[in-house]
């Protein structure tokens, strides 16, 4: 067998063996049950509610619940854009950097907040080390966080039976960032520091090459945020280059290590669901579903930049993978691996660049996050949005054979059914009204940097990252410009919110719905046949809105690249 | 909403002292403890004076040393960047060819490895393909006059297999190469 494959292979199975035990271990955590951490960590807990006059166990409505979210991240937005706007007078600022500008700034504090870690700045040249820990740290744990509650409390309004608790949402965000996110960032950023990540305070350091050349080198404590960058679906570099700097991701060991916790919580979240619905096989048929459409693009992406640029190996006189914008120590396969995880987790950071990936691989890289984030997704964010989808699902089977549509037992009505195309609506406004917007405003225009279908593709990505809150970039796009760093900042907040309030009110619906037993008419939905039925929904709903645009950029860049034409 | 400020300002402060400050101080003491020439970046001290890092690329032209990839960003190691070209951008095909052509020059070869045309995502990339390397090694053993034989068991040397013998290419270090060729070879090396 190739090695390429069996690397690949090696890893998918690596992900599964470490997803389930997790998956389960946060059903334990999420039901308020023992683990094995619960003894150090419950009287952590205890200090914390009384500091924020908490009462833990009281169950909140999903008004509350989602009043609380807002508040919550609102807070949090204040606090990184004043840390952003002040970074120049405050300390640990050894390279003198300067504060951000107000609509930067504006655009940073959302894209963190939202999960999202869209970077129109560049780590080294416009972050202090103050910045980069109480700022970003922060928000790379607490927004994971957000979005691992709100999935819990989704999780229990579709799960429960008779009486019904959605939770309450600041004990799900404290427990999971205290129970899950700090000790597997713990352990990850020390793995990677053994790997030469860099860890420290100090200067930049100026070094005399070989050929007597100045070389300053950027440092910084970078372990420690990448760690939780990869785990919390974040994405946002320490350094501007990402993954792909020598310093964030040194060895193969390391990039395997990030690779596998950009999937891992994700992943987790489907076994954590089956758990909580009391059905595991439910959890399986939703792993299923995303790890199919995962897969396929992860072939589709794999084999066109093993198979590289034609024009490039017309000129070398000899094939070979895309390297261009790719570290030689993973070449195409792991890099190709990465980009399909990233953004179908929305994850976001990159060990290679996007943008000089092959038209096919951009197309995938676009449709796994214009689908809204539902290959896995977001922590937390993926399995809800996901659910989503089920909710059309089961509604389209429904109206196919003329019976009121249930999942788990519970009918879905016109109030859920509405509540879902709201909340799916949100991308297609987020993308393609936004992208339509930029490319007729002449000085958002001026932002693209490539000419040809590629121009329109970085437009595309910028909005898609953007609204599924994603976070990679095609990164020759001039994201810096105060129209961008506002209107992306705008398809944030739509990409999070108008998705995490609907589905909160989805939950509660449901939560006060008392669910039928089962009769020979029930549509299973953990067998294959419900499988099939989410990925064509998943496929038509999400892919078929994006085709018309997709056909103008990724797919008519392939003709043209076919063709042998520069752009 | 004035009972959800309570909770919100103060849970975002206990989060800020344990995951913006006691987490990264805390990995920052154990780093530096335990590894401290890795949590500094690995730098390479030569006669006393740092000459760059075992993980970071630089430059080099001299025919004695071997030649890294292209970089976008001058393997400016404080301001890192790719090319961000698409694949039928003019811009980069235009540039490939150059570098094409002068890697040709300088090699005598026809058939162009790709990673010696391409420019890295970091713009840092320490490594070459083992067969940009091996093209090079007429060059580099000439200009220093060195038995080819100990030129390959330098690159050898230099030379990352592929993870647990299946992940990622092989790869080798183009500054680890240089510094041994130096200390094998010292002297005039134009």
């Amino acid at each position: 067998m190739n090695l390429d494959l069996l690397s690949v292979l090696a890893y998918l199975a690596a992900l599964v063996a470490v997803a389930i035990p997790l998956g389960l271990y946060m059903a334990r955590l999420h039901r308020g049950e023992r683990t094995f951490l619960t003894p150090v960590l419950a009287p952590v807990e205890a200090v914390i509610y009384r500091i924020a006059s908490v009462r833990a166990e009281e169950s909140q409505s999903w008004r509350t619940y989602a009043l609380a979210v807002l508040a919550f991240n609102a807070a949090g937005f204040v606090f990184l854009y004043g840390v952003l706007r002040l970074q120049g007078v405050l300390p640990l600022n050894p390279a003198g950097i300067a504060a951000m500008a107000p609509d930067l700034a504006f655009n940073t504090a959302v894209s963190f907040v939202t999960n999202t870690n869209w970077q129109a700045y560049s780590g080294e040249v416009q972050l202090s080390y103050l910045s980069q820990m109480i700022g970003l740290t922060v928000q790379n744990f607490v927004s994971a966080a957000t979005g691992m509650a709100v999935a819990a409390a989704v999780i229990r309004g579709f799960a429960c039976r008779g009486e019904c608790r959605l939770g309450n949402f600041w004990t799900d965000m404290t427990r999971s960032v205290l129970y899950v996110l700090l000790p597997l960032a713990t352990i990850v950023a020390l793995v990677l520091v053994g790997q030469g990540v860099v860890q420290n305070l100090s200067d930049y350091i100026t070094a005399t090459t070989l050929e007597g050349a100045e070389q300053v080198i950027a440092q910084g404590p970078a372990a420690s945020q990448i760690a939780i960058k990869q785990l919390g679906t974040n994405g946002g570099g320490f350094f501007g280059v990402n993954s792909a700097h020598p310093f964030e991701n040194p060895t193969v060991l390391s990039n395997m290590l990030q690779s596998l916790c950009i999937l891992l919580i994700p992943v987790a979240f489907c076994f954590t669901f089956g758990s909580m619905v009391g059905d595991r096989r439910q959890g399986v048929a939703i792993f299923t579903a995303m790890g199919v459409m995962f897969v396929a693009g992860l072939a589709v992406v794999t084999w066109s930049e093993a198979a590289g640029n034609p024009m490039i190996s017309q000129i070398a006189g000899t094939g070979g993978p895309n390297l261009e914008g790719k570290e030689m120590r993973f070449g195409a396969t792991l890099s190709a691996l990465w980009g399909s995880a990233t953004t179908a987790a929305s994850n976001g950071s990159v060990n290679a660049m996007h943008d000089s990936f092959m038209p096919l691989s951009g197309l995938v890289f676009l449709v796994n996050m214009m689908i809204g984030e539902v290959i896995f997704g977001g922590v937390g964010a993926g399995l809800y949005g996901m659910l989503l989808y089920v909710v059309l699902a089961v509604f389209l089977a429904g109206l196919m054979v003329g019976r009121t549509p249930e999942y788990l037992g519970k009918k879905i009505e016109a109030k859920e059914v509405s509540l879902a195309v709201l909340a799916f609506l949100s991308m297609p406004l987020g993308i393609l009204v936004f992208a339509a917007i930029s490319v007729v405003v002449p000085q958002a225009l001026a932002a693209v940097q490539d000419a040809g279908p590629h121009g329109l593709s970085e437009v595309l990505y910028a909005y898609g990252s953007a609204t599924g809150n994603n976070g990679s970039a095609f990164a020759g796009f001039g994201a810096a410009d105060p129209f961008h760093t506002t209107l992306q900042g705008i398809a944030m907040l739509l990409g999070r919110y108008a998705i995490i309030v609907p589905m909160l009110g989805i939950a509660g619906a449901l939560a006060a719905k008392v669910p039928a037993a089962p009769t020979a008419g029930t549509f299973p939905t953990h067998g294959p046949l419900f499988v099939v039925l989410l990925i064509v929904t998943v496929v038509i709903l999400g892919g078929l809105t994006f085709f018309p645009a997709l056909a103008l950029g990724p797919l008519a860049e392939e003709v043209s690249l076919a063709a042998g034409t520069r752009f | 909403m004035r009972a959800f400020i309570r909770p919100a300002v103060a849970s975002l402060a206990v989060m800020i002292l344990l995951t913006g400050i006691a987490y990264p101080f805390a990995i920052t003491g154990i780093a530096q403890v335990a590894m401290p020439a890795r949590a500094n970046g690995s730098l390479i001290d030569r006669e006393g004076r740092v000459i760059g890092s075992a993980l970071i690329g630089q430059v080099f032209t001299a025919p004695g040393y071997f030649h890294p990839r292209p970089s976008a960003a001058g393997y400016d190691a404080s301001a890192a960047g790719a090319s961000n070209l698409g694949p039928t951008s003019a811009e980069l095909l235009a540039s490939i060819d150059d570098r094409a052509e002068a890697w040709r020059r300088e090699t005598g070869r026809t058939e162009v490895p790709q990673d010696a045309v391409t420019a890295s995502a970091s713009g840092l990339d320490p490594d070459i393909s083992p067969e940009n390397a091996r093209a090079q090694l007429t060059r580099v053993a000439e200009a220093r006059g060195a038995p080819r034989d100990e030129v390959l068991r330098i690159l050898d040397a230099a030379t990352t297999r592929p993870w647990l013998g299946i992940f990622g290419p092989a790869h080798v270090n183009v500054l680890e190469a240089n510094l041994a060729l130096d200390a094998a070879f010292p002297g005039d090396i134009e």
